[in-house]
């Protein structure tokens, strides 16, 4: 009955645990906590102080009322609509010139360097910079509708930056000016993982080279591409300090986006209100979600 | 998983064809055209910012000045107004300089043995947490924001410098221990079983066997975050306090203040200094700045 003692698997590879536990603690208190706070929270009716024990979100819970209140509130229809116009149109354009401008510049070019620095420097400059710049190129009264004018076309008009139905589309183009060099830089890197020898059978069987980038390269690249859609789709969804740049949300309320109704909720005393809005771009990123967790997580456990 | 292939944006294979063959000219006038659409924004706003406000009126803005000068930057750094603050964009860099420098060391630090713990030392938990990590990456900030006001306050650092450190730290966790995770784990393993069997414990192999031959990923990482951090704008106005506002912010006020005359040649000044840090830094380490952001999306 000789009993050899066995360390305490708790404190095997100790130091390894206690240099890792700033990761371990943000990542239950930050990520998790704080999601599953404001989940709960939206559903009560807190607007100032903040609640955190089990009886107190008894005490104040509503159930569905703040999600009521939000859908029926004009300007969060403004601001999910501007959203949905914004993602759609920035994701799929940013998703379409960045694979052709990728594939462009597959084409053993010269001066690859120089094009790869100048399409992908804006994503190097913040929003507001980003906002500032757009703000003053499509100014009506001095920029692109005034030159065009001065050149003689007097009745061009390009007035989208103050016109209240088309603001939004101003920020969808200084969305993509920002960030569809990423998407380039992302799309190539995935075209210059492909076999050559790919490119050499396909071009023994005479097969010509577009048709071999739509009907073999672009399938073979599917797992990437979800990769690259989920990261611009779920980066479209925070949009925020472009909008702010850029328009302010106006002219009026028309180029408002969830995050600036979140924002001003949040710190107004309509703690709720902010987190039940919160609550739903959480759902819009997990639904983009799922194509990626399903590559990613269906990947590991084939293997 | 190996970081090297799956990042390869070199070119490779044979030399470049003749420039001018039919096909060839195609390629080049796209990718000519693409590139002026580019480099516009930045153009018109160099030259506005070298002109005077009655040139911006007269001329047109594509148009270059014939006597540029340097007014607009000097008042844009140091005299244009806020409010009744006029001080310029000066102090709002110089907050910059020390959200930025603390922020990038921190999460740089934390990010960097989270990863070596993942990669030679791993344990259920911390693997789970990891999970956890990239799928929050994707999480909208505003999910966080209210909740980061508590904690920080819970923790006696809301509104001060050591608030916004700690909001950077926890934004960059998720890339950055990515990026060190899948680097270490891409060396060879004998090297870590070498030293194991030399004697060296957790600490001794991070700072005397790993470190020093990781210089490229931790390059990787401090363009990464200062580019990052820098250009940041939500989390400087809520949790650093006024006194500490970043320059994106102090840029912002200073454009959206409605007093007197528009000064469209000193906006256009203060918004080329407020990205004129991480365009530097673009400019000068390309390659390192393409192999940051495609860690994320090329993972193995």
């Amino acid at each position: 009955m000789s009993e050899v003692k066995r360390p305490n698997p708790l404190f095997r590879n100790l130091t390894s645990k206690l240099a890792a536990s700033p990761m371990i603690f943000i990542v239950l208190v930050v990520f998790v906590g704080s999601t599953m706070w404001t989940v709960a929270s939206s559903f009560t009716g807190i607007k100032t102080l903040p609640i955190f024990t089990p009886q107190e979100f008894y005490d104040n819970w509503v159930g569905w009322d703040q999600y009521v209140r939000l859908w029926n509130t004009p300007r969060w229809i403004t601001s999910i609509t501007n959203l949905a116009i914004y993602g759609i149109l920035y994701s799929g354009f940013a998703f379409v010139i960045g694979f052709l401008l990728a594939v462009l510049m597959d084409q053993k070019i010269r001066a690859e360097g120089v094009f790869r620095t100048i399409y992908l420097y804006p994503f190097a400059l913040s929003f507001i910079v980003t906002g500032k710049v757009w703000a003053w190129v499509l100014n009506p009264a001095f920029g692109l509708e005034k030159t065009v004018r001065d050149m003689g076309w007097t009745s061009f008009s390009f007035d989208w930056l103050t016109n209240r139905d088309m603001a939004i589309y101003t920020v969808v183009i200084a969305g993509l000016w920002q960030g569809t060099g990423l998407v380039m830089a992302l799309m190539l890197a995935g075209l210059r993982s492909i076999d050559d020898e790919i490119w050499r059978a396909a071009r023994v069987d005479g097969i010509p080279k577009w048709r071999t980038y739509l009907q073999i390269v672009v399938p073979m690249m599917r797992p990437v591409m979800i990769t690259i859609f989920v990261i611009v789709a779920s980066g479209s969804v925070r949009v925020y300090d472009l909008v702010l740049a850029l328009t302010q949300g106006g002219p009026g309320n028309s180029s408002q986006v969830p995050s600036m109704y979140i924002y001003e909720k949040l710190f107004v005393g309509a703690l709720a209100q902010g987190t039940a809005a919160s609550s739903v771009l959480l759902l819009a990123t997990a639904i983009i979600l799922i194509p990626w967790i399903i590559v990613e997580f269906g990947k590991k456990s084939r293997e | 998983m190996a970081m090297s292939s799956a990042v390869a944006i070199d070119p490779s294979g044979a030399k470049p064809k003749p420039l001018f063959a039919p096909g060839r000219v195609l390629i080049y006038s796209l990718l000519i055209v693409t590139s002026i659409y580019y480099l516009v924004p930045l153009y018109v706003m160099i030259i506005t910012s070298l002109k005077d406000l009655d040139q911006i009126r007269e001329g047109n803005i594509f148009i270059p000045t014939l006597k540029p000068s340097f007014d607009a930057w000097v008042k844009a750094w140091s005299q244009a107004c806020t409010g009744l603050n006029c001080t310029g964009l000066a102090p709002g860099f110089w907050n910059s300089v020390f959200i930025t420098v603390p922020s990038v060391i921190v999460s740089i630090a934390v990010a960097s043995i989270s990863g070596y713990s993942l990669a030679m030392w791993p344990f259920k938990l911390a693997e789970w947490c990891f999970t956890i990590l990239l799928v929050g990456s994707f999480i909208p900030y505003q999910v966080f924001l209210y909740p980061l006001v508590i904690i920080t306050r819970e923790m006696g650092i809301y509104s001060t410098l050591y608030a916004v450190i700690f909001v950077h730290t926890v934004f960059g966790l998720p890339i950055l221990t990515l990026l060190f995770r899948n680097y270490f784990a891409s060396l060879p393993n004998e090297l870590f079983k070498a030293a194991r069997v030399d004697g060296a414990g957790y600490w001794r192999i991070f700072f005397r066997v790993l470190a020093p031959m990781s210089l490229p990923i931790f390059t990787v990482a401090v363009i990464l975050q200062v580019t990052g951090i820098w250009n940041d704008f939500l989390f400087g106005v809520i949790y650093a306090g006024p006194t500490n506002y970043p320059m994106t912010v102090q840029l912002n006020n200073i454009v959206n203040s409605l007093q007197g005359v528009k000064e469209y040649n000193v906006e256009m000044a203060a918004t080329i200094l407020t990205g004129l840090v991480p365009l530097t830094i673009y400019f000068l380490s390309g390659k390192y700045f393409v192999r940051g952001i495609a860690a994320g999306a090329v993972k193995g």
